[in-house]
Parts: structure tokens; sequence; C-alpha cells
């Protein structure tokens, strides 16, 4: 083993709380390596039968945009109303659209 | 950053959480917001992970399958508390390695509560009733924090305390209802507890400095007073349906106000087992260090069977 003592590293959980929901995120946890995190996911976020699935991706894995530059990042979308159905103006008489 | 552009970004940072935004960790904080939380956070963790210990002592001499499972079962969701807060307390930038030379060094607090002894079967049922019931009066309002991470936490947190109320009430109830000397027992436990319990919830207003802070950014909705009270009107009814005496010469309802008057809290005996020098405080802090020293081959072993995996398969791929 390297002199330098290694720690656990940190995972990401995501539990899919039933079929037909999406996987959510859980919280996160150490693990020495994929398998074990896997279990001490079971362990520590499903211990009442909260989830059929299980995602774990270590932590230094996700790329996370900056908070700092959310005016960069999402303002292109703010000024393109013509995105939402209720941008067009159609007579009260039109059914059904 | 000046010193002007630092109050701009306070001021617009008190104003977000004033609308009951939440902050997240990559958001921009004030450094003291973030120490703040770092210590709360960590303390939350700790006295969920020393919580163990006082209970763990009863695991094996649980006087039925029954209490035995459910015992179990609670000190896991204690792990298992412990767990989320170190992970949420993580996002704030400090590792579970310095969060825990923290706990081992005796720099960090935990709730004083566990630094009492567990004499009794009984107490298991006190504990459960009253020190988790203190525990979810403290906690529910923790589920609207504005730190997000803390906050959902909290809401898993409380969704599974319940149960380790009801438990503990369900032994108190059963040794009431048993033999004069299991109502006795309960009697005996209630008597230690009580005070501790009561304990709790912190200082009195008057003494306690973080509260306006505190409040500000939704770490606390009440103050330590007001929740002590509701933990008090709640309690004592629960006491009477067991037939137990609350060991207060003092209380007694109070028809103006709508609430239980109470006696004086021995506001030294708090700051002694603060300070260190409670019952067990020794005995809880060396088993909590000798659990991860003797632990530390285990951790070893893994990780350098983890790495050994990984460079099987490299060799394989290549």
């Amino acid at each position: 083993m390297s002199d330098k003592k290694k720690n656990w590293p940190l995972w990401e959980v995501f539990v899919r709380s039933k079929n037909g929901l999406e996987h959510r995120h859980f919280g996160s946890l150490h693990a020495a390596d994929e398998e074990m995190a896997l279990e001490n996911a079971r362990d520590v976020y499903t211990r009442r039968s909260e989830g059929v699935s299980i995602w774990v991706v270590e932590s230094k894995h996700i790329k996370a945009s900056n908070p700092d530059e959310n005016g960069e990042m999402f303002e292109p979308a703010a000024d393109k109303v013509y995105r939402h159905p209720t941008f067009y103006d159609l007579p009260d008489e039109v059914k059904h659209m | 950053m000046s010193e002007q552009e630092v109050k701009n970004l306070e001021e617009m940072f008190e104003q977000k959480i004033a609308r009951d935004e939440k902050i997240e960790p990559k958001d921009w904080m004030p450094e003291k917001y973030r120490k703040t939380h770092i210590r709360q956070i960590s303390q939350h963790a700790h006295s969920e992970i020393v919580g163990m210990l006082p209970e763990g002592n009863w695991i094996t001499r649980a006087p039925s399958l029954r209490r035995k499972v459910a015992l179990l079962a609670k000190v896991q969701d204690e792990a298992g508390h412990g767990l989320y807060l170190y992970s949420a307390c993580e996002t704030l930038g400090i590792s579970r390695d310095e969060l825990y030379d923290q706990l081992h060094s005796g720099k960090a607090k935990y709730s004083s509560i566990f630094n009492y002894p567990t004499i009794t079967w009984a107490d298991m049922g006190a504990i459960g009733w009253l020190v988790d019931g203190a525990a979810i009066i403290n906690q529910v309002p923790l589920c609207n924090t504005s730190f997000g991470p803390y906050a959902r936490a909290m809401v898993r947190v409380c969704k599974e305390e319940s149960f380790h109320q009801r438990q503990g009430y369900e032994i108190m109830l059963t040794l009431c209802r048993g033999t004069e000397e299991q109502k006795q027992m309960a009697q005996d436990s209630l008597n230690r507890w009580w005070w501790p319990s009561l304990m709790m919830f912190g200082p009195t207003d008057a003494e306690s400095t973080h509260t306006e802070q505190s409040m500000k950014w939704k770490l606390k909705r009440k103050t330590n007073d007001e929740l002590r009270q509701q933990f008090i009107d709640q309690t004592v009814p629960q006491a009477e349906i067991l037939g137990l005496t609350i060991p207060d010469d003092d209380l007694k309802w109070n028809e103006e106000t709508g609430q239980y008057d109470f006696g004086k809290i021995n506001w030294d005996e708090f700051w002694q087992v603060v300070k260190g020098h409670g019952p067990c405080n020794k005995e809880r802090l060396q088993t909590r260090v000798d659990a991860w020293e003797n632990g530390e081959w285990v951790r070893d072993a893994a990780m350098a069977y983890s790495e050994k995996q990984a460079a099987k398969k490299v060799q394989k791929a290549s």
C-alpha cells in the first residue's frame, strides 16, 4: 500500500423509489469500492423499503454547474417566451387545443 | 472582494433566507454561516453516533425477541441518522476525517444526555419516550431550515424518529402494567431521566448566546424555553396515563397561562456535564475512539482490496 493513507472515497447515491419514477439523489456516503457503495447505500438509505433500484457514482465524477454563473448559464432561456403555449393567441371558440 | 461587495452579498443572502429560499452547498454564503452550520450539523451527527452507546448496552439483554429487534432497529437508525448528517456536513467543505477528529479529540460536542448511564431495562423505555421525544421537538422545525442538505436530512430523520418514541413509551407502558417492582423500575428511570431531558433544550433564553442569529437563519424557529415548555406540556399527560409521578414538586397546571409551571432546573449540573464531568463522558468517548481505532485494519483492508481489484481490471483490459 502507498505510504500516504487513502481514505474511502465519497459516493453519491440515487434511488428509484418505485418503478415508473426517476432515480432521485438521496445523499452520499463513503465506501472503498462500488460494490460496497451499493451495499452501504442499501443499508443507509433504504432501511424501510424506500427503493427498488440504486445508482451510486463516485462524487469526483460529477461536474456541477457553478451557481455564481447562473446568469450566463440559464438566462438564454428567459427571453424565449415563444417556447410556451400561452404565447400564442387563439380565439376562445377554439376548443381542445 | 471589497468590504462593500461582501456586505451587498450578505444582504442578498439574508433576503434569500427571509423569502424561504434554500441555500445549497455551492451557493455563496457568509463564512459565519458556513462555520455555524458545520458546528451544528456535526454536533448533531456526533450525537446520533454517541447516542448508540447507551442503548447498545442493552441489546444483548433485551427481555424478549420483539424488544431486541426493535432496539436493534432503533440503534441502526441512529447510525443511519449520523451518516445522513455527516454527509450533509461534508457538503460545506469539511472532510469526514476532520469531523471524526474533532469528536475523538474532544474538541466537538455532542448532546450531554448521552453522558448519563443506562442502568436498568426501564432506561430503554425512558430514553425512547423522553429523550427521543425531546429530540423530535428540537428536530421537527429543522425540516424547514435554510440549508438544503440539512433540511432534507432532517425530513428523513424525523420520519424515522417517531417509531423510536413509540417503542420507548410501549416499554414504559408494559412495565407500568406489570408487577409493583416493574412499575417501580419505570418510576426510578423517569426520576433519573426527567431533568436531563429538560436540559436537552439548552440554556434558558436569557443565557443562550446564539439564538438571535440562529432564528434569522432558521436554524431555530422557537426559543429553547418555548420548546422546553412544549415538551413539558405534552409529556405530563403521558406520564399520567402511565400512572407515574414526574419528579418535580413545583410542577402544576397554570389555569391562566394554559401551561404547566415547573421547578428550577439545576444548571450547574448541566454545565458540569457539558464541560466533561458527567457520569459517563470519559467512557463514551473512549468507547467511540476504541471502535474507530480497532476498526482501522478493516478500513485499510477494504481499501487495499479495492485497489487490487482495480489493478486486476486494468491488467485484464490491456
